[in-house]
């Protein structure tokens, strides 16, 4: 019964009925009796004081029923808005985290950001009334370029030279050591570039409020609906916990950006509260790009210290990472617990030292976007060792595989504190040079030179460490949270079952990949099997989605709670067969009586439980509901080889990449289809950045690429066809075997472009994006 | 204003504010919430619909121009039941995640292989530019393309 729908098949998605006739339902597709529209006053300014703000004017326009400044909300004492990982600095002080204040009081610092809130009847009156609001600003001297940030201007009282921490991971003197005894060094100096994540639903809030109760409602766009309501009650003081339902519905798209406690759900949910009023708010495109959190944005020096025969011994890093001007939820540990401790790669490398000073800027803030520091870290390694087997005339396969921690080198520890669990490395690597056809590189590339075209490949053989944990561990290093996953298998009394996970679907597929497991386990229609997500009135608790997390951690609480179900079954199973629990099978959804011909099915037992005349119920409760909590033992760590090839025409400097392929080694797979969708996916935003993408500001503080005109979106045209394949190591620690698929394709694929490019016009670097004229630049030597 | 429209086969006459663009009608006043605004500014596709049988993105048509127009939005194409052929082909070959671009990607799908020349993969990609995805990166979508083309 489970074949076609159990765990490793492709079952079409149950979620795509409602998608693909329009009845989705997304924040901005809810509407409640009577609601009112906010619009939010944003900064011109990248930095000013704010000397007075007048919201009269806006307040007499017809329809408006409400404007908020900051000022407002600090009379209620909501509080700032705030980062959930304390991150040391070398000299064992902690960093610095400036107020941030969910609508600016005193100063603003980033063009975008919000001041004042205007509530109207219509859209149209909260527009016009936002437009009526006036304010009398003082222009401050505004900090930009990262390069030169610590140690220009002072943004924040708290934060000499604008440095929020100066971390460090490795060993230092034995890295230098390593260093002195190399008989090569390679080093490349190295900027990642920023990005805007870009999910194509734009953020979104509707928040209620019943003055009867004291009910609270926020409807939003979040990645982790627990997270969103925790923040709201402990940090900000919207309300009581148990007094705030965070509802995340359809979610189109995150990525990262949607995982983030922002200003506008929290102004609007407040807002809600006073006016006793439903209120929505939708992010206009040009907010998106102000105003959502970036990603990456990373100045670095890196070297490589190897032996003549190519063997890494030493790995140098150091790192200047953009905050943006205020520390977004997260932001601290993206640089730092997400990159420092990734740079082994998969690698032997002895001895590593990792310095990350982190600073902050007139800039919007900077915080987790797919992949979070593991695409940073990966560049790094993936670009220095190419380089290095160029400068040293070795085959980029061939010098990795020299390199590569062995499978029988698991459990690995690593100098950068990670112990990688499994893997075989040369097998990703030896799929995906078979299936680009390295051997027939040579004969391709004459082709193209015959064709007037440069021609090269390039390898990225990157590892990520997923399912962030364990708990204690994470704690210990400054995370504000625990890192586990719930989950609650209900079994009703007709034997259908309803998923409560923790962890929130906006485009992975949970509402399939779930129900297979749970099918599969129970033995049960994968039709029987409905997933409840993003809904803090429905599920306990959870810490949502991100980092790929919630197929290892989620799925693993998930398999938890089923098999409390089964224990619970067969024991009503055993009295309901009159025999023992020990001598009772289950399989395929029938307990059986060991080598005897009595058996029952899973739903019956479930009926039974519920209509409990046949088990003794001093020793058994009625009911069938098991939960369970999942902490994970370690990270999963996916580890995969991609290889690009691209064309180049020299006249104009356009590329275009003719081969791509990704071989991932996920662990064990529940869904190929959706694993291969993930990928695909994850590959687009990794060539994005490598060849497209590009969030600037120019040197007064404004951010020149706010519109589709001006950050180029991979679009279908600028993308090739994909072979991905798998290996399968399977992950020694979560009871499913998975590691994680969410962000391989951004982390690994920047990195093969990049080398491609480079191979192709025979130079060291060209910066990201690579537009047409900056190769056409990197070409003529500028 | 007051104008008139059929949408999904069902004619509608409403007065609408001057300024009222045709997405706000379709969402708004007659709560065909499938169609999607992603950017306001015709760039990303989210919102496009069908209008007098061709694709346009309904974010930058003023409702007034939609006077008199036969409107097709997703809600119109096929049911659960009957789905559409491309509605199908985008379920078979997972062209979508997140689903929000999938309404309007559908749409001009449609519209693509209903009015132009037989489709290869080059001319999907070049065909579908003006509809943005994240989630995808395109490729499934172009393998439904492809694949509703010969269902169609």
């Amino acid at each position: 019964m489970t074949s076609e729908t159990g765990i490793g098949a492709a079952v079409k998605r149950k979620e795509d009925a409602r998608f693909i006739t329009g009845a989705g339902h997304y924040t901005d597709d809810i509407n409640q009796p009577g609601q009112l529209y906010a619009v939010f006053v944003r900064s011109m300014y990248p930095r000013a004081e704010i000397r007075s703000i007048d919201v009269s004017s806006a307040l007499a326009m017809e329809g408006v029923v409400a404007a908020y400044t900051g000022a407002d909300l600090a009379a209620d004492e909501i509080g700032d808005l705030p980062c959930g990982w304390m991150v040391k600095s070398k000299d064992g002080s902690d960093m610095i985290q400036p107020p941030h204040p969910p609508v600016a009081v005193s100063v603003v610092n980033y063009v975008g950001e919000p001041y004042a809130m205007v509530v109207a009847e219509t859209l149209q009156a909260a527009r016009d009334g936002a437009e009526a609001v006036t304010a009398d600003f003082n222009e401050l001297p505004v900090v930009v370029d990262l390069a030169s940030a610590h140690g220009a201007d002072q943004i924040h009282e708290a934060a000499p030279g604008n440095q929020c921490y100066d971390w460090e991971l490795g060993d230092r003197e034995a890295t230098d050591a390593a260093f002195a005894s190399a008989d090569h060094v390679t080093s490349l100096d190295i900027v990642n570039n920023r990005l805007i994540p870009n999910a194509m639903e734009p953020r979104a809030a509707v928040g209620m409020y019943e003055a009867a109760t004291g009910n609270y409602t926020l409807y939003t766009t979040s990645q982790n609906p627990h997270l969103e309501r925790l923040i709201l009650a402990a940090f900000v003081n919207v309300a009581a916990e148990s007094k705030l339902r965070v509802v995340s519905p359809d979610v189109g798209g995150g990525f990262g950006s949607k995982i983030f406690v922002y200003a506008e759900e929290t102004a609007v949910i407040w807002a809600a509260g006073k006016l006793a009023r439903a209120i929505k708010w939708r992010a206009d495109r040009s907010e998106s790009f102000l105003a959502d959190a970036h990603g990456r944005d990373h100045l670095t020096k890196a070297e490589l210290a190897l032996k003549a025969d190519g063997t890494f011994v030493g790995l140098r890093v150091k790192t200047v990472a953009n905050m943006g001007a205020y520390l977004s939820l997260f932001a601290s540990s993206v640089p730092t617990y997400l990159y420092g401790t990734l740079l082994a790669g998969q690698y032997r490398t002895p001895a590593i030292y990792v310095e990350v000073q982190s600073v902050f800027t007139n800039t919007a803030p900077v915080d987790a976007y797919r992949g979070a520091g593991r695409p940073e870290a990966t560049y790094v390694v993936e670009r220095l060792v190419e380089t290095a087997a160029r400068e040293l005339g070795k085959d980029p396969a061939d010098i990795r595989r020299l390199n590569f921690i062995q499978p029988e080198d698991f459990p690995y520890e690593t100098p950068v504190a990670l112990t990688y669990d499994t893997g075989d490395y040369d097998a990703s690597l030896k799929k995906a040079i078979e299936l680009i056809g390295y051997d027939g590189f040579a004969e391709r590339k004459a082709s193209s030179e015959a064709n007037g075209k440069k021609r090269g490949i390039g390898f990225s053989c990157y590892i990520e460490a997923c399912g962030l944990a364990p708990s204690q561990v994470a704690l210990s290093l400054g995370a504000g949270v625990g890192l586990f996953e719930s989950a609650e298998v209900r079994v009703d009394v007709t034997g259908s079952v309803s998923v409560m996970t923790g962890c929130h679907s906006h485009g992975q597929g949970h509402e399939t990949t779930f129900a297979q497991i749970v099918s599969d386990k129970l033995g049960i229609p994968f039709e029987n099997v409905d997933v409840v997500h993003g809904d803090t009135g429905r599920s306990d608790y959870g810490l949502g989605t991100y980092g790929s997390r919630s197929l290892v951690v989620g799925g693993s609480a998930i398999v938890k709670a089923t098999d409390k179900v089964i224990a619970k079954s067969r024991k009503i199973a055993a009295h309901m067969l009159e025999s023992t629990e020990e001598n009772v099978d289950f399989e395929e959804g029938t307990f059986s009586v060991t080598d005897s011909n009595q058996s029952i099915t899973f739903p019956e037992v479930a009926f039974s439980a519920y209509v409990p005349g046949n088990y003794p119920l001093d020793e058994l409760e009625p009911g069938l509901s098991e939960k369970a909590f999942y902490d994970p033992e370690n990270f999963t760590y996916p580890a995969g080889a991609h290889i690009c090839e691209v064309e180049v025409d020299p006249e104009t400097g356009k590329v275009e990449i003719v081969n791509f392929v990704a071989v991932d080694d996920f662990g064990e797979i529940i869904n190929p289809m959706i694993v291969a969708g993930q990928v695909h996916g994850g590959l687009a935003q990794g060539i994005g950045q490598a060849l497209l993408e590009h969030a600037i500001y120019d040197e007064s503080g404004q951010l020149v690429t706010g519109s589709y005109m001006d950050y180029t979106m991979p679009r279908a045209d600028d993308m090739p066809n994909f072979v991905v394949d798998t290996t399968v190591t399977p992950c020694t620690h979560n009871p499913l075997g998975a590691k994680g698929c969410g962000e391989a394709g951004a982390i690994g694929s920047t990195a093969a472009v990049m080398n491609a490019l480079t191979d192709a016009l025979g130079v060291v670097d060209v910066p990201m994006p690579a537009t047409p004229e900056t190769v056409w630049r990197a070409m003529e030597g500028e | 204003m007051e104008i008139s429209l059929t949408v999904n086969g069902t004619e509608h006459t409403t007065d609408v504010p001057d300024n009222s663009l045709l997405v706000e009608i379709i969402r708004e006043r007659l709560n065909l919430t499938g169609t999607h605004v992603g950017c306001d500014t015709s760039q990303c596709g989210a919102c496009t619909i069908h209008m007098d049988g061709r694709s346009v993105k309904s974010c930058t048509v003023l409702a007034g121009q939609a006077d008199g127009a036969d409107i097709t939005t997703i809600e119109g194409i096929g049911t659960v039941d009957a789905l559409h052929p491309m509605q199908e082909a985008f379920r078979e070959n997972h062209a979508l995640q997140c689903g929000f671009c999938t309404p309007g990607m559908i749409m001009s799908a449609i519209d693509l292989v209903e009015n132009g020349k037989p489709l290869d993969e080059r001319s999907v990609r070049e065909g579908l530019e003006g509809n943005l995805c994240r989630c995808t990166g395109y490729h499934n979508i172009v393998k439904a393309v492809l694949d509703a083309q010969d269902k169609m």
